[in-house]
Protein backbone atom coordinates (compact mmCIF):
# COMPACT_ATOMS: atom_id res chain seq x y z
CA UNK A 1 0.00 0.00 0.00
CA UNK A 2 0.42 3.75 -0.02
CA UNK A 3 2.70 5.30 2.99
CA UNK A 4 0.60 6.96 5.70
CA UNK A 5 0.08 10.47 5.00
CA UNK A 6 2.07 13.09 6.57
CA UNK A 7 0.76 15.66 8.61
CA UNK A 8 1.27 19.26 9.53
CA UNK A 9 -0.27 21.43 11.91
CA UNK A 10 -0.71 24.66 11.91
CA UNK A 11 1.36 25.16 15.58
CA UNK A 12 4.51 23.14 13.71
CA UNK A 13 3.73 25.11 10.26
CA UNK A 14 4.53 28.69 12.54
CA UNK A 15 7.35 26.84 14.22
CA UNK A 16 9.02 25.91 11.28
CA UNK A 17 8.26 28.92 9.64
CA UNK A 18 9.96 31.07 12.53
CA UNK A 19 12.98 28.92 12.14
CA UNK A 20 13.74 29.57 8.23
CA UNK A 21 12.59 33.10 8.93
CA UNK A 22 15.49 33.21 11.50
CA UNK A 23 17.62 30.75 9.66
CA UNK A 24 17.31 33.42 6.63
CA UNK A 25 18.89 36.50 8.77
CA UNK A 26 21.60 35.20 10.40
CA UNK A 27 22.76 33.35 7.05
CA UNK A 28 21.98 36.69 5.08
CA UNK A 29 20.23 34.34 2.97
CA UNK A 30 18.26 35.01 -0.19
CA UNK A 31 15.89 32.27 0.42
CA UNK A 32 15.36 29.49 2.77
CA UNK A 33 13.65 26.60 1.86
CA UNK A 34 12.19 22.80 3.42
CA UNK A 35 12.00 20.62 1.32
CA UNK A 36 10.32 16.56 1.94
CA UNK A 37 12.19 14.15 0.09
CA UNK A 38 9.51 13.16 -1.92
CA UNK A 39 10.01 16.77 -3.34
CA UNK A 40 7.17 19.01 -1.81
CA UNK A 41 7.50 21.89 -0.75
CA UNK A 42 6.64 22.43 3.62
CA UNK A 43 7.44 25.90 3.80
CA UNK A 44 9.86 28.84 3.07
CA UNK A 45 10.95 32.22 3.44
CA UNK A 46 12.54 34.50 1.90
CA UNK A 47 12.37 36.32 -1.33
CA UNK A 48 11.35 34.11 -4.32
CA UNK A 49 11.22 36.80 -7.12
CA UNK A 50 9.82 34.90 -9.78
CA UNK A 51 10.97 31.54 -8.87
CA UNK A 52 8.99 28.35 -9.30
CA UNK A 53 9.25 27.02 -5.77
CA UNK A 54 7.55 23.77 -6.80
CA UNK A 55 9.86 22.83 -9.59
CA UNK A 56 12.57 24.03 -7.40
CA UNK A 57 11.88 21.82 -4.79
CA UNK A 58 11.21 18.73 -6.90
CA UNK A 59 14.49 19.29 -8.80
CA UNK A 60 16.68 19.68 -4.73
CA UNK A 61 14.75 16.24 -4.06
CA UNK A 62 15.98 14.74 -7.22
CA UNK A 63 19.08 16.21 -6.91
CA UNK A 64 19.61 14.97 -3.39
CA UNK A 65 18.24 11.34 -3.84
CA UNK A 66 20.92 10.90 -6.96
CA UNK A 67 23.77 12.01 -5.15
CA UNK A 68 22.73 10.05 -2.31
CA UNK A 69 22.77 6.95 -4.70
CA UNK A 70 26.13 8.36 -5.95
CA UNK A 71 27.42 8.21 -2.30
CA UNK A 72 26.51 4.74 -1.21
CA UNK A 73 28.09 3.79 -5.02
CA UNK A 74 31.66 5.19 -3.79
CA UNK A 75 30.66 3.34 -0.19
CA UNK A 76 29.25 6.88 1.77
CA UNK A 77 26.48 6.64 3.71
CA UNK A 78 25.27 9.25 2.34
CA UNK A 79 25.98 13.10 1.59
CA UNK A 80 24.64 14.63 4.46
CA UNK A 81 25.09 18.23 2.53
CA UNK A 82 25.39 19.23 -0.90
CA UNK A 83 26.37 22.36 -2.06
CA UNK A 84 26.20 24.38 -5.69
CA UNK A 85 28.06 27.20 -6.28
CA UNK A 86 27.42 29.80 -8.96
CA UNK A 87 29.15 33.16 -10.35
CA UNK A 88 26.11 35.03 -8.23
CA UNK A 89 23.71 32.87 -7.04
CA UNK A 90 24.70 29.65 -5.00
CA UNK A 91 22.49 26.67 -2.90
CA UNK A 92 23.51 24.87 0.45
CA UNK A 93 21.30 21.82 1.36
CA UNK A 94 21.36 20.01 4.38
CA UNK A 95 19.65 16.45 4.50
CA UNK A 96 17.83 16.66 8.11
CA UNK A 97 16.37 12.67 8.22
CA UNK A 98 13.68 12.44 5.42
CA UNK A 99 13.64 16.44 4.28
CA UNK A 100 15.78 18.68 3.19
CA UNK A 101 16.63 22.28 4.38
CA UNK A 102 17.84 24.24 1.40
CA UNK A 103 19.32 27.92 1.48
CA UNK A 104 19.61 30.11 -1.54
CA UNK A 105 22.20 32.46 -0.82
CA UNK A 106 24.83 35.30 -3.20
CA UNK A 107 27.93 36.88 -2.03
CA UNK A 108 26.47 38.90 0.91
CA UNK A 109 26.75 35.41 2.89
CA UNK A 110 29.45 32.30 2.25
CA UNK A 111 29.47 28.38 2.58
CA UNK A 112 31.41 28.21 5.61
CA UNK A 113 28.56 30.89 7.37
CA UNK A 114 25.43 29.00 5.60
CA UNK A 115 27.09 25.58 6.48
CA UNK A 116 27.52 26.90 10.32
CA UNK A 117 23.92 28.33 10.68
CA UNK A 118 22.45 25.37 9.32
CA UNK A 119 23.59 23.35 12.03
CA UNK A 120 21.73 24.68 14.57
CA UNK A 121 18.57 25.62 12.74
CA UNK A 122 18.32 21.46 11.68
CA UNK A 123 18.58 20.44 14.79
CA UNK A 124 15.72 22.13 15.32
CA UNK A 125 13.88 21.61 12.44
CA UNK A 126 14.13 18.12 12.85
CA UNK A 127 12.74 18.29 16.69
CA UNK A 128 9.41 19.64 14.86
CA UNK A 129 9.49 17.48 12.67
CA UNK A 130 9.42 14.43 15.11
CA UNK A 131 6.69 16.06 16.79
CA UNK A 132 4.65 16.53 13.47
CA UNK A 133 5.52 12.98 13.13
CA UNK A 134 3.80 11.97 16.55
CA UNK A 135 1.01 14.22 16.44
CA UNK A 136 0.76 12.44 12.57
CA UNK A 137 0.78 8.55 14.58
CA UNK A 138 -2.15 9.88 16.60
CA UNK A 139 -4.73 11.31 14.17
CA UNK A 140 -7.52 9.72 13.74
CA UNK A 141 -8.16 9.54 9.84
CA UNK A 142 -11.66 7.66 10.43
CA UNK A 143 -12.87 10.96 12.27
CA UNK A 144 -11.31 13.70 10.55
CA UNK A 145 -12.59 15.56 7.52
CA UNK A 146 -10.54 13.28 4.93
CA UNK A 147 -13.45 10.53 6.15
CA UNK A 148 -16.07 12.76 4.88
CA UNK A 149 -14.84 13.05 1.09
CA UNK A 150 -17.47 11.43 -1.53
CA UNK A 151 -16.92 10.19 -4.53
CA UNK A 152 -19.05 13.33 -5.68
CA UNK A 153 -16.67 15.55 -4.05
CA UNK A 154 -13.90 13.65 -5.96
CA UNK A 155 -15.26 13.72 -9.17
CA UNK A 156 -16.03 17.18 -9.29
CA UNK A 157 -12.54 18.02 -9.21
CA UNK A 158 -12.44 16.78 -12.91
CA UNK A 159 -15.60 18.59 -14.03
CA UNK B 1 3.88 9.89 0.36
CA UNK B 2 0.36 12.24 0.85
CA UNK B 3 1.75 15.68 2.42
CA UNK B 4 -0.86 17.25 4.12
CA UNK B 5 -0.48 20.91 4.85
CA UNK B 6 -3.52 22.26 7.54
CA UNK B 7 -1.98 25.87 8.08
CA UNK B 8 -1.87 25.97 4.08
CA UNK B 9 -5.13 23.63 3.65
CA UNK B 10 -3.29 21.66 0.73
CA UNK B 11 -3.02 17.80 0.03
CA UNK B 12 -0.33 17.13 -1.78
CA UNK B 13 0.04 13.58 -3.55
CA UNK B 14 2.79 12.22 -6.14
CA UNK B 15 1.40 9.82 -9.48
CA UNK B 16 4.31 8.07 -11.14
CA UNK B 17 4.06 7.33 -15.07
CA UNK B 18 6.03 4.34 -15.39
CA UNK B 19 6.84 2.01 -18.61
CA UNK B 20 8.75 1.04 -21.38
CA UNK B 21 10.87 3.65 -23.13
CA UNK B 22 9.22 5.06 -25.98
CA UNK B 23 5.63 4.16 -24.84
CA UNK B 24 4.37 7.94 -24.30
CA UNK B 25 4.80 8.56 -20.57
CA UNK B 26 5.75 12.11 -21.58
CA UNK B 27 3.84 12.93 -24.29
CA UNK B 28 0.81 12.00 -21.34
CA UNK B 29 2.45 14.78 -19.04
CA UNK B 30 2.85 16.70 -22.36
CA UNK B 31 -0.88 16.44 -23.54
CA UNK B 32 -1.81 17.40 -19.67
CA UNK B 33 0.03 20.10 -19.61
CA UNK B 34 -1.18 21.59 -22.65
CA UNK B 35 -4.50 20.79 -22.15
CA UNK B 36 -5.22 22.40 -18.59
CA UNK B 37 -5.41 26.25 -17.76
CA UNK B 38 -2.13 28.37 -16.70
CA UNK B 39 -3.35 28.76 -13.34
CA UNK B 40 -4.23 25.15 -12.66
CA UNK B 41 -0.32 23.72 -13.57
CA UNK B 42 2.69 24.99 -12.91
CA UNK B 43 5.89 24.19 -14.69
CA UNK B 44 6.72 20.94 -16.92
CA UNK B 45 10.15 20.34 -15.91
CA UNK B 46 11.85 17.42 -18.82
CA UNK B 47 15.20 16.55 -17.57
CA UNK B 48 15.95 15.17 -21.07
CA UNK B 49 18.88 13.96 -23.26
CA UNK B 50 19.83 16.09 -26.01
CA UNK B 51 17.76 13.89 -28.22
CA UNK B 52 14.76 14.20 -26.00
CA UNK B 53 14.77 10.79 -24.02
CA UNK B 54 13.67 10.77 -20.37
CA UNK B 55 16.89 11.13 -18.40
CA UNK B 56 15.79 11.76 -14.64
CA UNK B 57 12.47 12.37 -14.62
CA UNK B 58 9.92 14.80 -16.02
CA UNK B 59 7.62 16.79 -13.25
CA UNK B 60 4.59 19.05 -14.08
CA UNK B 61 2.28 20.05 -10.67
CA UNK B 62 -1.24 19.87 -11.66
CA UNK B 63 -3.52 21.67 -9.03
CA UNK B 64 -7.23 20.48 -9.24
CA UNK B 65 -9.40 22.12 -7.37
CA UNK B 66 -10.56 22.06 -3.53
CA UNK B 67 -11.81 18.98 -1.43
CA UNK B 68 -13.77 19.60 1.66
CA UNK B 69 -11.61 23.30 2.03
CA UNK B 70 -8.09 21.75 0.99
CA UNK B 71 -6.45 22.20 -2.29
CA UNK B 72 -5.34 19.13 -4.41
CA UNK B 73 -2.47 19.32 -5.49
CA UNK B 74 -0.97 16.29 -7.54
CA UNK B 75 2.53 15.70 -8.62
CA UNK B 76 3.04 14.15 -11.79
CA UNK B 77 6.43 12.03 -12.32
CA UNK B 78 7.36 10.32 -15.05
CA UNK B 79 10.44 7.94 -15.02
CA UNK B 80 13.14 6.91 -17.91
CA UNK B 81 12.15 3.99 -19.33
CA UNK B 82 15.27 3.02 -20.48
CA UNK B 83 16.48 -0.34 -19.38
CA UNK B 84 19.68 1.38 -18.29
CA UNK B 85 18.18 3.92 -16.02
CA UNK B 86 17.21 1.50 -13.35
CA UNK B 87 18.55 3.37 -10.85
CA UNK B 88 16.55 6.45 -11.66
CA UNK B 89 13.35 4.80 -11.50
CA UNK B 90 14.02 3.40 -8.42
CA UNK B 91 14.70 7.05 -6.84
CA UNK B 92 11.53 8.50 -8.61
CA UNK B 93 9.15 5.85 -6.78
CA UNK B 94 9.90 6.86 -3.58
CA UNK B 95 6.87 8.29 -1.71
CA UNK B 96 4.37 7.18 -4.37
CA UNK B 97 1.30 7.68 -3.76
CA UNK B 98 -0.01 6.13 -6.86
CA UNK B 99 1.12 4.49 -10.06
CA UNK B 100 0.00 4.47 -13.87
CA UNK B 101 1.64 2.34 -16.20
CA UNK B 102 1.37 3.26 -19.82
CA UNK B 103 1.93 -0.07 -22.16
CA UNK B 104 3.15 0.32 -25.56
CA UNK B 105 0.33 -1.82 -27.71
CA UNK B 106 2.71 -2.52 -31.00
CA UNK B 107 3.00 -6.19 -31.18
CA UNK B 108 7.06 -5.76 -30.84
CA UNK B 109 7.10 -3.98 -27.79
CA UNK B 110 5.13 -6.50 -25.92
CA UNK B 111 8.45 -8.40 -24.29
CA UNK B 112 9.14 -4.74 -22.96
CA UNK B 113 5.99 -3.92 -21.33
CA UNK B 114 6.20 -7.64 -19.71
CA UNK B 115 10.05 -6.60 -18.56
CA UNK B 116 8.97 -3.33 -17.32
CA UNK B 117 6.01 -4.54 -15.41
CA UNK B 118 7.82 -6.66 -13.94
CA UNK B 119 10.74 -3.80 -13.07
CA UNK B 120 7.64 -1.85 -11.42
CA UNK B 121 6.93 -4.45 -9.02
CA UNK B 122 10.49 -5.43 -8.24
CA UNK B 123 11.38 -1.29 -7.56
CA UNK B 124 8.29 -1.32 -5.53
CA UNK B 125 9.12 -3.91 -3.27
CA UNK B 126 12.72 -2.09 -3.10
CA UNK B 127 11.06 0.61 -1.84
CA UNK B 128 8.50 -0.99 0.42
CA UNK B 129 5.10 -0.67 -1.44
CA UNK B 130 2.85 -3.58 -2.90
CA UNK B 131 1.99 -3.16 -6.51
CA UNK B 132 -1.56 -4.62 -5.40
CA UNK B 133 -2.33 -2.52 -2.81
CA UNK B 134 -0.81 0.64 -4.36
CA UNK B 135 -3.93 3.00 -6.49
CA UNK B 136 -3.15 1.29 -10.07
CA UNK B 137 -4.31 1.85 -13.40
CA UNK B 138 -2.61 0.62 -17.17
CA UNK B 139 -3.16 2.61 -19.98
CA UNK B 140 -2.72 1.15 -23.56
CA UNK B 141 -0.91 3.31 -25.42
CA UNK B 142 -0.70 3.65 -29.40
CA UNK B 143 -3.88 2.14 -30.17
CA UNK B 144 -4.04 4.30 -33.42
CA UNK B 145 -1.25 2.52 -34.51
CA UNK B 146 -1.50 -0.17 -37.47
CA UNK B 147 0.14 -3.46 -35.61
CA UNK B 148 -1.08 -3.18 -32.01
CA UNK B 149 -2.03 -6.14 -30.37
CA UNK B 150 -6.22 -6.55 -29.37
CA UNK B 151 -7.11 -5.17 -26.29
CA UNK B 152 -7.99 -8.39 -24.69
CA UNK B 153 -4.75 -10.24 -25.40
CA UNK B 154 -3.01 -7.20 -24.18
CA UNK B 155 -5.08 -6.45 -20.76
CA UNK B 156 -4.63 -10.38 -20.45
CA UNK B 157 -0.96 -10.17 -20.48
CA UNK B 158 -0.16 -6.83 -18.58
CA UNK B 159 -3.37 -6.59 -15.96
CA UNK B 160 -2.21 -7.53 -12.53
CA UNK B 161 -5.35 -6.86 -10.34
CA UNK B 162 -8.62 -5.73 -10.73
CA UNK B 163 -7.06 -1.90 -11.81
CA UNK B 164 -8.59 -0.06 -14.68
CA UNK B 165 -7.51 0.07 -18.02
CA UNK B 166 -7.83 2.79 -20.66
CA UNK B 167 -7.22 2.63 -24.21
CA UNK B 168 -5.24 5.76 -24.82
CA UNK B 169 -3.57 7.63 -27.87
CA UNK B 170 -1.64 10.09 -26.27
CA UNK B 171 -0.33 12.16 -29.23
CA UNK B 172 -4.24 13.26 -29.55
CA UNK B 173 -4.96 13.07 -25.73
CA UNK B 174 -7.40 10.35 -26.13
CA UNK B 175 -7.45 8.26 -22.69
CA UNK B 176 -5.11 11.08 -21.51
CA UNK B 177 -7.59 12.48 -18.98
CA UNK B 178 -9.58 9.16 -18.07
CA UNK B 179 -6.49 8.01 -16.58
CA UNK B 180 -5.21 10.51 -14.93
CA UNK B 181 -8.70 10.98 -12.92
CA UNK B 182 -8.66 6.82 -12.25
CA UNK B 183 -5.68 7.22 -10.22
CA UNK B 184 -6.05 10.65 -9.07
CA UNK B 185 -9.88 9.14 -7.38
CA UNK B 186 -8.13 5.91 -6.38
CA UNK B 187 -5.65 8.14 -4.40
CA UNK B 188 -7.95 10.47 -2.38
CA UNK B 189 -10.16 7.56 -1.78
CA UNK B 190 -7.09 6.22 -0.28
CA UNK B 191 -6.73 9.21 1.64
CA UNK B 192 -10.30 8.77 3.34
CA UNK B 193 -8.82 5.65 4.90
CA UNK B 194 -5.58 7.57 6.23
Amino acid sequence: MAHSPFILQEQQFQKIKAILARLCVECAARVVFLVDRDGQTIAFHGDIGDMDTTSFSSLAAGNVAATSSMARLIGEDAFPAVVHEGERESIFISVIGRSLLVVVFDERSTVGLVKLRTKRASYEVAATLDEAARATAAYSFSTSVFSEITDEDIDSLFS
Amino acid sequence: MTFINYASREINCKIVYYGPGLCGKTTNLQHIYDSTAPQAKGKLISLATETDRTLFFDFMPLELGTVRGFKTRFHLYTVPGQVYYDASRKLILKGVDGVVFVADSQEERMDANIESLYNLEENLQTQGYDLNELPYVLQLNKRDLPNVIPIDELTHELRKKDEPVFEAVAMDGTGVFDTLKAVAKQVLTELRKG
